[in-house]
């Protein structure tokens, strides 16, 4: 199909710019368009992860549709109070004055969304680009072709289509439209991408969030309640999409006396979890196409590796399943180290003392997310000042994720801008600041022609010196002030002349000797 | 250029080495090194003000005004407030996950670097400064090679105030900074052209490196029908803004003004009076204004004025003294707009006057050109105020004054658009150059199973009344008093 971008991009920008999309009613006429589409459509949107990824439903449930009607419900409930103008402090510089800072649409924005949550990740940030006021283009990923052409039929129904449009399609049309001029590009996805998404938005000095994944780690210490800690463990690594999602963690750390241990109580819940024969399990997902089937059969074959699973490793190519996965000691140099897994292995190290994982940890990119689980206060503290992360969870994995009052988002090579909640909000918004001056209170000492007096005052006044105002208002010269000018008249240049500009330059207007002048 | 790309790796080295060592991270060292900076201003205050007179012919007062007083008065904020700043910001947390904690955590990025520009080269190196060092980061700070002489005052000054282990000034032109641009920075922080802005950027994308631009734009005024002492006011305040604060080279500075057809014979008049009383009259006389930073700048700017229809437009000045770089401030009224000096960010002392029949077309004459820095609105009909807010876009609106947005820590200063992104002063420098880190505290106590497979009809019932904060409903489904589920099949 070849879609008319321009077309597009005009009818767009002509909808921004009949203000329509910053009205408070037409942003919550959406946001309760999207509820609609949740509510309505929920078997559909099942089914369709269903067939993307075999998705249990509660999976879909939980991760995806819950997780965007909440989204949209705190927009609906806060939405009010996010666009109100924030007051700004002034100070006695600018006095009388009154400061403000106006939130702001950015204008047409793009969303390029992600196939391992392809609802909640496409919809999450329109839920940001709606609330702040914003026409949108949702580009879903055709890696889940069911819920991108869902997506684009629920949209095309339910939403206003002249301010929100989904664009399906591939490389080709995603190249095209970062060709076009956006006001923010919101890319949900690996680096590679997220560094042509950056060098195309060069062009129009377009600003970009880049949601990126990374080698999130999970480290355990000793001494914990280790059934809990192995359920959450469990829970965040293969009972969220196998393994494949941008927090999951992907490897764990612990030290060489407590691995079995840990390794004994994760096989059992495993197969509580799971049963004996995971790949029968419907309540694991499947890798998502057999490209990325066999980029983690690889990780598995690799030789390095090979030897060291103690769990699992079964996988079925015509069902594109794999096993829960473990792995015990695992060179740093093999592929699984060396890349981001996005699937269901999980490699163990082991190091000698628990302090050690920091160091591990910190050899390496910054993750999107490191989880830590301990009752050691200490370690604790030492873990959140020096691991540097997009989000850190003491106990837990993923539930971070759930939380709309923390910023969602990585650091360094996990990713830049950060989302959900109000933070979605501003993501998508530009924070005008807004100054009220009257035209009384004037400062002489702003304008030339310039004197001592006038020097004198700016001092006192960014000193916040109601002294030294008043004796400068009333051209009573301070003692400073008195050796100041007796330096001033005496002072030589210490630079030399790096500009190479002979000195008369200012000769004839005499600029600098005036300035001695006017100090006398 | 090898040698300059190895005295620049090497820096680069000994920053990272010396962020990972966790020296920068103390609040005491924050707080010592922001002091040091404002030492540094205040013992070569006459020093500061002789290297601005030698780069750009600044006045003391204006240096006072534009460089030395905002130095001292953001690292004076900085150190007031940094201790809040650096406080951990909670977070709220549904009843569900509880036992927990959620907070905020801001951490510095690691090591950047901070581009500054020749206008304002003390306070557009030193305040983004204040901000990396209060967020506890390594710092290299690039001054612009066009304001020599404030250049090598902080190269020789820095060393001696500052750690210098943790903040490194590279001086050089742009092979330097291309040498600079190809190591991995944490954040790179650059205040100048959009077209410089684009290099930066591009060079950022291959190490996805953020990025904060400080750009310009043409800054609009509009000036409605005013009388009497109001007019007056508004007229010091346009001319002081335009041509006291580095001659009009600044991003904030005033581009072109706007105002009612009938009304413009009686600004151009006040324009030309307020003119004489500030800076004097004739090129050679002229007092209180800066030069032209170099004579390309100079070029670039007599060249506007070069198309006929512009030259025919000029009502006042015009005239220039090319040995010594002065242009004397110059009114045009209703120059061509597809001229250069209606199309290109003027930058310089020139100031056209654009008429229109009403004051209100001016919100779609702004819009019809890219995203400016800031706008100046002298008005006292609220109703207009209001409908420029809404319908117009730039960094920032300023009603009934110009430039003094810069002073005001509490409110956010950057562009939007080709004006730029990313923002700074006061908190919202802390803000740029950290990272906020999300933390969740969790206990071991009170696990909810319904979060675990294997999946079943009341776990997904569990869920999803969990998910509408039902707290009755969950606990008459825990009870057992609630029909459990439902028609949905589930595995």
């Amino acid at each position: 199909m070849a879609l008319d971008m321009e077309g597009m991009m005009k009818e767009l920008r002509e909808t921004y710019a009949s203000g329509k999309t910053k009205s408070y009613e037409w942003r919550i006429s959406q946001l309760r368009a999207l509820l609609k589409i949740a509510d309505h459509h929920d078997k559909e949107i099942t089914e369709a992860l269903r067939c993307d990824l075999n998705k249990p439903e509660l999976e879909s449930f939980v991760y995806e549709i819950a997780s965007m009607k909440s989204s949209c419900q705190l927009a609906l409930k806060q939405l009010k109070r996010w666009m109100k103008p924030e007051k700004a402090k002034t100070s006695l510089t600018t006095f009388p004055s009154s400061g403000q800072i106006v939130s702001e649409p950015l204008g047409v924005v793009l969303v390029i969304s992600a196939w391992n949550f392809p609802f909640l990740l496409s919809l999450d940030p329109v839920i940001g680009a709606i609330t702040a006021g914003n026409v949108v283009v949702l580009k879903p990923s055709e890696i889940a072709p069911a819920t991108s052409a869902l997506l684009s039929k629920l949209l095309g129904e339910y939403m206003d289509t002249s301010a929100v449009k989904v664009v399906e399609g591939a490389v080709d049309e995603t190249t095209a439209l970062l060709e076009q001029k956006w006001d923010k590009i919101f890319f949900t996805g690996n680096g590679k991408v997220g560094r042509i998404v950056l060098t195309a938005a060069v062009k129009h000095l377009t600003p970009v969030a880049l949601e990126l994944g990374g080698k999130s780690p999970v480290v355990v210490d000793k001494n914990i309640n280790l059934k809990v800690a192995a359920r959450r463990i469990i829970a965040g690594k293969w009972g969220c999409n196998n393994g494949q999602a941008c927090v999951s963690p992907d490897y764990m750390i612990t030290t060489k006396d407590y691995a079995s241990q840990l390794l004994d109580v994760l096989r059992s819940e495993l197969e509580t979890f799971y049963g004996k024969d995971p790949l029968k399990s419907e309540d694991l997902s499947r890798i998502v196409n057999s490209n990325h089937f066999l980029r983690l059969t690889n990780l598995l074959d690799d030789e390095k590796v090979s030897g060291k699973i103690v769990h699992g490793g079964q996988r079925d190519k015509t069902n594109l399943k794999i096993a829960p996965t473990i792995l015990l000691d695992v060179p740093q140099d093999s592929l699984i180290m060396n890349e981001e897994i996005f699937g269901p292995l999980l490699p163990i190290l082991t190091v000698n003392k628990i302090e050690d994982s920091i160091d591990v940890i910190n050899a390496r990119e910054k993750p999107l997310a490191a989880y830590l689980f301990t009752n050691d206060k200490r370690i604790k503290e030492e873990f959140i000042r020096n691991v540097s992360t997009g989000g850190l969870l003491v106990n837990d994995t993923i539930l971070h994720v759930a939380e709309h009052s923390l910023p969602f988002g990585g650091v360094g090579e996990s990713g830049m801008g950060a989302y959900h909640g109000k933070f979605s909000f501003d993501a998508f918004s530009h924070k005008k600041a807004v100054l009220q001056r009257s035209f009384a209170g004037d400062v002489p000492a702003r304008y030339p022609p310039y004197t001592p007096g006038k020097l004198r005052f700016l001092k006192a006044l960014l000193n916040g010196d109601v002294v030294g105002l008043i004796r400068a208002l009333i051209g009573c010269p301070t003692r400073l002030e008195k050796e100041k000018k007796s330096s001033i008249r005496k002072s030589k240049s210490p630079l030399g002349n790096p500009s190479g500009q002979p000195k008369q330059s200012f000769g004839p207007h005499g600029h600098c000797y005036r300035i001695q002048k006017l100090m006398r | 250029m090898e040698e300059i790309s190895a005295r620049v790796g090497q820096n680069f080295a000994e920053l990272r080495q010396n962020f990972r060592s966790g020296r920068t991270r103390g609040l005491v060292w924050r707080k010592t090194q922001l002091r040091a900076i404002l030492k540094l201003v205040a013992e070569n205050e006459d020093e500061i003000f002789e290297a601005l007179n030698r780069d750009l012919g600044k006045h003391p007062v204006e240096a006072y005004r534009d460089e030395i007083g905002v130095v001292k008065k953001s690292a004076e904020y900085s150190l007031r407030h940094i201790e809040k700043w650096i406080a951990p910001k909670k977070g709220q947390l549904p009843l569900l996950l509880f036992p927990s904690k959620a907070e905020v955590l801001p951490e510095p990025l690691g090591v950047v670097l901070i581009f500054a520009s020749w206008n304002f080269p003390i306070s557009l190196a030193l305040d983004p400064l204040i901000g990396a060092i209060s967020a506890g980061n390594t710092v290299v700070l690039k001054p612009s090679e066009l304001a020599p002489a404030c250049t090598s005052f902080l190269a020789c000054k820095i060393p001696l105030y500052l750690d210098n282990k943790a903040i490194k000034l590279v001086e050089g032109g742009s092979d330097v900074a291309e040498k600079l641009l190809e190591l991995k920075w944490d954040k790179i922080f650059f205040t100048g052209s959009a077209r410089v802005g684009r290099i930066i950027m591009s060079a950022a994308a291959k190490h996805l490196t953020p990025v904060t631009l400080e750009l310009g734009g043409k800054c609009p005024i509009i000036l409605d029908s005013l009388s009497g002492s109001d007019l007056k006011v508004a007229v010091k305040r346009i001319s002081g803004g335009k041509w006291g604060a580095c001659a009009g080279q600044a991003c904030i500075g005033i581009d072109y003004v706007i105002v009612q057809r009938k009304f413009a014979p009686v600004l151009v008049e006040l324009l030309k009076k307020c003119i004489k009383t500030l800076y004097g009259e004739e090129v050679e006389n002229l007092k209180n204004i800066c030069r032209i930073v170099n004579k390309n700048h100079f070029d670039r700017i007599c060249n506007l004025l070069e198309d006929p229809g512009v030259a025919a437009s000029i009502v006042y000045g015009g005239s220039f003294d090319k040995q010594n770089l002065f242009i004397e401030p110059t009114i045009l009224l209703d120059p061509p707009l597809d001229a250069e000096i209606m199309t290109e960010e003027i930058f310089g002392p020139l100031l056209p006057i654009i008429t229109l029949d009403e004051v209100e077309e001016s919100i779609e004459f702004i819009n019809a050109r890219p995203k400016p820095l800031a706008i100046y609105v002298f008005t006292k009909n609220k109703t207009f105020k209001e409908k420029l807010l809404q319908e117009t876009s730039s960094g920032s609106v300023i009603f009934n004054d110009t430039m003094i947005q810069f002073i005001c820590d509490g409110l956010p200063f950057g562009g939007v658009g080709e004006s730029g992104f990313g923002r700074y002063h006061g908190k919202y420098s802390f803000d740029t150059f950290s990272h906020e880190k999300a933390v969740l505290h969790r206990s071991f106590f009170l696990e909810l199973e319904p979060r675990h497979p294997p999946w079943n009809g009341f776990k997904l019932e569990f869920i999803r009344l969990a998910y509408n904060f039902d707290y009755i409903g969950l606990l008459q489904l825990l009870l057992g008093l609630r029909r459990r589920f439902t028609s949905r099949t589930v595995h």
